[in-house]
C-alpha cells in the first residue's frame, strides 16, 4: 500500500475549486513533485497534506490512517516552507530542537541529535547563530534540517528554492536529492519550476485548474506529454495543429494545418479522423541551408523570423511558406556548425517521422 | 560646503526637541534639585537662596534627613509601587487578548478596532474617572446589584469607592490604551507564517504562545509596562478622587506639600526620589528588554 493516498479529494473556495477531485498515491521513499502553475491548486493540496486545511470531500490516508480530523500538530507529517519560517528569537540549534522538544525528547538526547542534524546538512558550528546572521542558503539547510529531526513519514516542501539565486539553486538540489537519498523519507516538493521538477523527482504530477493533468517520471512527462497542456508547461514545444489521415503500420500521416501532410509515428491510441496537434520538442528539429533527403525526414523550407541566443544553444523561430512557425533549436557547439542564421535568411527545417507525437484533443 | 549643509540639517532637526527637553525637562529638574536643597520660606514656598541675616547661601540637607528619618514616606513609595506593580500586571493581563484580538482580525477591521481603544482619550480624564466614582460609589446599580447577591450567600456588604480596589480600577481603566498600543503594534507584525511551523512541528496552542508568540511580542510588553508602571507610579489625581483616605499614594503627598503644607523644598525631595526611581526603572526595564533582544 502507498504511504500518501490522496483520494478524490476536492476543495472549493466559494465558487472556485481550487482542487477537483484529485487522487494521487505515493510510495515510500518516493521524491515526489506537484508541478503547475500559480493557482493550480499544488499548494492548498499541500496545505491539506499537512492539516492546515481540511478537504471538502474525499480523504488523504498517510500509513493506512486517515488524516481527516487531524490537526497539523498531531500529524506525523512535516512542512519546509516557502519563507522557510525559521523563529528568529531562538539560535539554529534552538530551531532544530524545536520539533524534538514539542515531542517531549529526552533533553539528554536533543543535544546529541541537533549535532547530527547540524553535520548532516552541513552546518557544523553555527549552532550559535540567529537566523538573520544566515544567508538564504543556509537558512533553507536549517528549515530542513528542523523538518526532518525528528523523522516524520512524510516531508512535505513547499517552493523551497524559489527565494535563492539561479547559481546556488544547482547546488542545493543536488543537496537535496542526496539528502532524501540518505534520510529515505518520502518527500512531497511544490514548485512552479518545471526544471526543478525534471531535475529532482522520481515522479512528478502535473496540475492544472485543479486538476492532475499527467501523473509520470520526469522523462516521460518530458518526452511524452499527455496533453497539450502539458506540452506546453514542461519546457519549450512546437504544438501544430493537425488530423490523422491513415494509418499503415509503424507510421501514420497527418495533415498539418498550414504546413501539409508529414509522417509521423503510429501508436495504438492513434486512428484516422482524429484532431489534435503534433507535439514537437524544438531540440528535434534541425535547422540548414539544405537538409539531406530522407525518406523519414518531414522537410519545409522557410524563413528565420527571429532568434533567441542563449549561450549554449540558440532557438530560431522560422516561418514556413504557409505562415506558420516552427521552434528549433540549435547547439551552439555542434559539430560542423559553420554559421548563425540571420532574420530573413532562407532554411530548412525538418524532423524525423518519430520525433514527436499525437496528443488526442 | 556639504558637511555644513548637513550640520544645518542636524541642528533644524535635533533642535526642536532639543530646546523641548532643555526647557520642560532639564531646567524643571534642576530647579526642584536646588528646591530640595533650600529652606521654606515663612509663608511657605521657598526662602530666599541668600540668607537675609548672614548674606551667605542658605541650603540644608536636612530636608533628604527628614525623608529617610520618618519610615512613613518610604513606605508610602512602596505602596505606589506596588499600586503600579499591580496595574501593569492587570493592564497586561487584560490588554494581550485585547491587542492579540486586534492583531489577528480582518486588515479593514483592525483600524477602527485600534480607534475603539482610544476613544476614551476623547473625553476628559477627569470625567471619566468620576464616572468611576459612580459606577463604584454605593447607590450605583453595579455595586446594589453586587451586594444583593452577596447578601443571599451571607456575605456583608461591601464598599469599592474609597478603596484601594477603586485606586486600581481607576488606574487600570486609564492606563489600558497605553499597554494595548504597544502590544498591537508588535503583535500585527508577527509573520503568520511562524506559527503554521510552530504547529506543524507538533505544537499545540499553548506551546504555541509561550514558545514563539509571546517571546517575540516581548518588546511590546516593555513598552507597554513602562508606559503604564512610570504614569501610575506618580499619579494623584485617581487616588485624590477614588482612593480616599485608605487608597492614597505618593503623588496625592507630592501634592499635598507643593499646594496645601507649601512646603516647597521637602515636596522637591519626594519629586526627586520618584524622577530617580522613574529613571531607574526604565533604564532597568530597556536593559531587559536589550538582554532578550540578543
Amino acid at each position: 500500500m502507498a504511504l500518501l493516498e490522496i483520494r478524490n479529494v476536492t476543495r472549493r473556495f466559494g465558487d472556485f475549486t481550487a482542487v477537483d477531485n484529485v487522487s494521487i498515491s505515493i510510495e515510500a521513499g518516493e521524491f515526489f513533485t506537484l508541478l503547475g502553475p500559480s493557482g493550480c491548486g499544488k499548494t492548498t493540496l499541500l496545505r491539506m497534506i499537512a492539516g492546515f486545511d481540511a478537504a471538502d470531500a474525499g480523504s488523504i490516508v498517510v500509513d493506512g490512517q486517515d488524516m481527516t480530523g487531524i490537526p497539523p500538530e498531531a500529524r506525523n507529517v512535516h512542512t519546509v516552507f516557502q519563507s522557510y519560517a525559521l523563529f528568529p528569537h531562538m539560535t539554529v540549534a534552538q530551531n532544530i530542537a524545536f520539533p524534538l522538544q514539542m515531542a517531549n525528547v529526552d533533553p539528554g538526547q536533543i543535544g546529541k541529535r541537533v549535532e547530527e542534524a547540524l553535520e548532516d546538512v552541513r552546518l557544523t558550528g553555527m549552532d550559535k547563530r540567529y537566523p538573520n546572521e544566515l544567508s538564504g542558503g543556509q537558512k533553507q539547510r536549517v528549515a530542513v534540517a528542523r523538518a526532518l529531526i525528528n523523522r516524520p513519514k512524510l516531508l512535505l516542501l513547499d517552493e523551497p528554492l524559489a527565494a535563492l539565486d539561479a547559481k546556488l539553486k544547482e547546488s542545493v538540489q543536488l543537496e537535496l536529492i542526496g539528502l532524501q537519498k540518505e534520510v529515505g523519507i518520502t518527500f512531497v516538493y511544490v514548485t512552479h519550476d518545471q526544471s526543478e521538477a525534471l531535475a529532482l523527482s522520481h515522479r512528478i504530477a502535473v496540475m492544472n485548474h485543479g486538476r492532475v493533468e499527467q501523473v509520470d517520471e520526469p522523462s516521460k512527462i518530458y518526452g511524452f506529454p499527455k496533453n497539450r497542456f502539458v506540452a506546453d508547461f514542461i519546457g519549450q514545444c512546437n504544438l501544430l495543429d493537425g488530423e490523422i489521415k491513415s494509418c499503415v503500420g509503424e507510421r501514420m500521416t497527418i495533415a498539418l494545418s498550414g504546413i501539409g501532410e508529414v509522417a509521423a509515428l503510429n501508436i495504438e491510441s492513434d486512428a484516422p479522423g482524429l484532431k489534435g496537434a503534433l507535439a514537437l520538442r524544438p531540440e528535434k528539429v534541425a535547422i540548414g541551408r539544405d537538409l539531406p533527403a530522407d525518406a523519414d525526414v518531414n522537410r519545409f523550407t522557410g524563413k528565420v523570423h527571429d532568434f533567441l541566443y542563449l549561450g549554449d544553444v540558440t532557438i530560431y523561430i522560422v516561418e514556413l511558406a504557409g505562415g506558420m512557425r516552427i521552434e528549433a533549436l540549435l547547439p551552439n557547439s555542434s559539430a560542423g556548425r559553420t554559421k548563425f542564421f540571420e532574420a530573413g535568411d532562407e532554411v530548412q527545417v525538418g524532423w524525423r517521422y518519430d520525433a514527436g507525437h499525437f496528443l488526442n484533443d | 560646503m556639504a558637511t555644513q549643509q548637513n550640520r544645518l540639517h542636524k541642528w533644524l532637526i535635533g533642535g526642536p526637541p532639543l530646546a523641548y527637553l532643555v526647557v520642560f525637562f532639564a531646567i524643571p529638574v534642576l530647579i526642584m534639585v536646588l528646591a530640595s536643597f533650600r529652606n521654606s520660606g515663612d509663608f511657605g514656598g521657598l526662602a530666599p537662596f541668600f540668607s537675609e541675616e548672614s548674606g551667605k547661601l542658605d541650603l540644608t540637607t536636612e530636608n533628604y534627613g527628614r525623608f529617610f528619618s520618618d519610615f512613613i514616606y518610604t513606605e508610602l513609595f512602596l505602596k505606589s509601587f506596588a499600586y503600579a506593580a499591580i496595574t501593569t500586571i492587570v493592564c497586561l493581563v487584560i490588554a494581550y487578548p485585547l491587542a492579540m484580538l486586534i492583531a489577528r482580525s480582518a486588515k479593514k477591521h483592525r483600524d477602527l478596532l485600534v480607534l475603539l481603544v482610544i476613544l476614551p482619550f476623547w473625553s476628559n480624564f477627569l470625567i471619566r474617572v468620576y464616572a468611576w466614582m459612580i459606577i463604584l460609589g454605593p447607590q450605583s446599580v453595579f455595586v446594589s446589584a453586587l451586594n444583593r447577591v452577596l447578601g443571599t450567600i451571607g456575605i456583608e456588604p461591601v464598599t469599592l469607592l474609597y478603596t484601594p480596589f477603586a485606586v486600581i480600577v481607576g488606574l487600570v481603566y486609564v492606563h489600558l490604551p497605553f499597554m494595548v498600543l504597544p502590544l498591537y503594534a508588535n503583535l500585527e507584525k508577527h509573520d503568520p507564517a511562524l506559527l503554521d511551523a510552530a504547529q506543524d512541528l507538533g505544537a499545540n496552542v499553548w506551546r504555541r504562545f509561550w514558545r514563539v508568540t509571546f517571546p517575540l511580542s516581548l518588546p511590546g510588553v516593555y513598552a507597554g509596562a513602562a508606559l503604564v508602571f512610570i504614569p501610575a507610579l506618580g499619579i494623584f489625581a485617581i487616588p485624590d478622587i477614588l482612593g480616599g483616605t485608605e487608597g492614597i499614594m505618593i503623588g496625592n503627598v507630592i501634592k499635598q506639600q507643593f499646594l496645601d503644607t507649601r512646603d516647597w523644598p521637602f515636596g522637591s525631595v519626594l519629586s526627586m526620589v520618584l524622577t530617580v526611581m522613574a529613571v531607574a526603572l526604565a533604564g532597568l526595564a530597556a536593559w531587559v528588554a536589550r538582554q532578550s533582544r540578543t
